[in-house]
């Protein structure tokens, strides 16, 4: 039963809150229960990719209503600050195109799902700023490979979503549109909490179901950390997976794309469609992606899965210790081994990075002067311009990093700073060669060290105290690999909690198996409307 | 190692920023906290380890030594700030 465009699904609100949506079942093998239950009762928003997927293919409702579904939802949604362009006229013509595809039988993988993009994937025609003065009101006249792949699968472009400043920040709250409001609250408390960061208007639409799935970058975290708060899957691949051309460079040797989306199984389907080689990204590999769909759902009968006591760190929460114990066992019952691993480099790995980070995004932001593009401000010489336009340009976070790169890159202090920095790298990730050479197919961690925290709790003072927040993940960056984040429970405040499991390098297929097991277990996890 | 005022506004002077005088304290004291956090990198024991160089193993591509996108200079002074007549305009360089 198809809705009029009148009433995009907008009467009825979603009541689920802990538990999965009743009008959003988890399996596409309920599709015929909720397809005949009619979508009156329904938001078409709260659908999965694969519900939606296998409804427009039947005719059940056209793209051009799904997409309406979606504008109508971001615009009541506004309060949360996730999208900081919303694209409406684009989305419904890409939605015309996706019917009109669908109407003759020539549906491509994504055909008319509406999909949110981070403002760090450079969109043709539409402002891209990565959340920063310095970008101001910059246009691409091209589009990012990644997005490319999107949209020639013939997915919707809903609009641009806010994130930290050049992707830098664990909680968005240093991005120049202000900060992005999570669509969680602890419970009985009305208290703005942050998303986490720095893809964290992509975390929040996607969790709210202002997106059926959205695109990340995870430089440090930036996927995983936000998903894990906000009670989706976030996964990012292995480094050389996606395309990085076209994406606003913050480390380029850390930076890699992937997606949000609120079922592993969308996760998938999403990686599908963005992966894939580049020849105008020189570390982009040329093997062919496989179907990361067809993993989802595959045993994990007699699968080794580590668990590194290195990530007992000081301080962690008894509900987090818990939950990744509870995580173990549901692998286990599923019929994997779980067996005890070490990764002894582990507590280097937070002090390299914010070496090697802040190096490499001093000398990619070195591009901003002024001169091509973005913000400018007039100067008496060359010199003073580019340091006015860089001085008024640069959030505080920023120029933090750019100068501390500046300073471990500078005469003197490479090889204390920068190379051995990289030499630790090395240790790290042969680390975690050594658990996979003895038969480890993957490696069970929480992916936060806590629940997300309140605006402003943590943004004052002490940098490293944010820092911190990305123990759990930035190793997996520094090491090149895959690493998945599902949602596993809720902690004593009732919010959101998630599991990260790393894999071998091209891997991913593990990933979403192991993934999906712990998706079944735990159940999904919706927030209660309040915005 | 910690940096003090005047290295803070050098560095700032290297990295094309303007600070401007009454943030150079504190950034002083987030730069010194920052280093003071990655000192521990001190105590790794880093002999005979190669410094990382790619992070996944792969030989550099090559491709033909051919122009593949023509200067189109309309669109690549789209979005310039200060431009003429298919021209970057700067502040004069030299005398």
């Amino acid at each position: 039963m198809p809705i009029t465009g009148s009433c995009p699904a907008g009467k009825t609100s979603c009541k689920a809150t802990k538990h999965q949506c009743a009008c959003a079942p988890d399996q596409e093998t309920d599709a015929n229960n909720w397809a005949h239950a009619g979508y009156q009762m329904t938001e078409l928003t709260a659908l999965s990719i694969a519900q939606a997927r296998a409804a427009l293919a039947k005719r059940d409702f056209t793209a051009a209503e799904l997409t309406d579904a979606h504008l109508a939802a971001m615009a009541r949604a506004r309060t949360l600050n996730a999208y900081v362009a919303e694209t409406p006229e684009r989305a419904r013509a890409m939605a015309k195109v996706a019917d009109a595809r669908l109407a003759k039988g020539e549906a491509r993988p994504l055909e008319g799902i509406p999909i949110a993009v981070k403002d760090l994937f450079c969109t043709a025609g539409v402002v891209t700023t990565a959340c920063s003065r310095i970008l101001d009101r910059f246009v691409p006249t091209y589009e990012s490979k990644v997005t490319a792949n999107l949209w020639g699968d013939g997915a919707v472009m809903l609009g641009k979503t806010n994130n930290d400043e050049f992707a830098m920040g664990s909680s968005n709250e240093t991005s120049c549109y202000g900060p992005v409001i999570s669509p969680w609250r602890r419970r009985d408390a009305n208290a703005d909490l942050v998303p986490g960061g720095s893809s964290g208007g992509s975390a929040a639409a996607v969790a709210a179901c202002l997106a059926a799935g959205a695109t990340g970058t995870d430089t440090g975290g930036s996927i995983r950390q936000p998903a894990a708060f906000t009670g989706i899957v976030g996964i990012k691949p292995t480094y050389g997976r996606c395309s990085r051309w076209g994406i606003v460079a913050f480390a380029s040797s850390l930076d890699q794309a992937g997606p949000f989306a609120r079922t592993v199984r969308d996760a998938a389907i999403l990686l599908t469609s963005m992966a894939g080689s580049d020849s105008r990204d020189a570390t982009c590999v040329e093997q062919p992606v496989p179907d990361y769909e067809n993993a989802v759902g595959r045993s994990v009968e007699g699968m080794r899965v580590g668990i590194p006591k290195e990530y007992r760190v000081e301080g962690m929460s008894a509900e987090i210790e818990a939950l990744w114990e509870t995580g173990a066992q549901w692998l286990r019952q599923a019929g994997a081994e779980v067996i005890d691993v070490s990764l002894p480099h582990t507590k280097y790995a937070l002090a390299a990075y914010y070496i090697v980070a802040p190096a490499e995004a001093s000398s990619n932001l070195a591009r901003y002067d002024g001169v091509r593009y973005g913000l400018r401000l007039p100067g008496r010489d060359i010199i003073d311009m580019y340091e006015k336009t860089r001085g008024e340009g640069f959030g505080k976070e920023v120029r933090r990093r750019i100068m501390i790169g500046t300073y471990v890159l500078s005469a003197g202090y490479y090889d204390a700073y920068y190379l051995r920095a990289q030499k630790v790298r090395t240790l790290i990730k042969r680390d975690f060669e050594n658990c996979f050479e003895a038969g480890v197919d993957a490696i069970l961690t929480p992916a936060t060290p806590s629940a997300a925290f309140g605006i402003g709790e943590k943004s004052s003072g002490d940098p490293v105290e944010m820092y911190l927040k990305d123990v759990f993940t930035v190793t997996v960056n520094m090491a090149g690999l895959p690493a998945i984040s599902v949602p596993a429970g809720l902690d004593g405040q009732g919010l959101p909690l998630g599991l990260q499991l790393i894999g071998r390098p091209f891997d991913e297929e593990t990933l979403f198996s192991l993934g999906h097991v712990v998706e079944q277990a735990a159940g999904r996890f919706t927030p209660a409307r309040w915005w | 190692m910690s940096v003090d005022a005047n290295t803070v506004r050098k560095i700032a002077r290297l990295a094309r920023i303007a600070v401007p005088e009454e943030d150079v304290t504190h950034l002083q004291a987030e730069l010194n906290a920052i280093l003071a956090f990655v000192e521990q990198l001190a105590e790794a024991d880093v002999a005979d380890v190669e410094p990382m160089t790619s992070v996944i193993p792969m030989t550099m591509k090559e491709r033909p030594d051919i122009v593949t996108e023509r200067g189109d200079a309309n669109a690549i002074l789209k979005n310039a700030p200060v431009s003429d007549d298919h021209f970057f305009l700067v502040p004069k360089v030299v005398e």
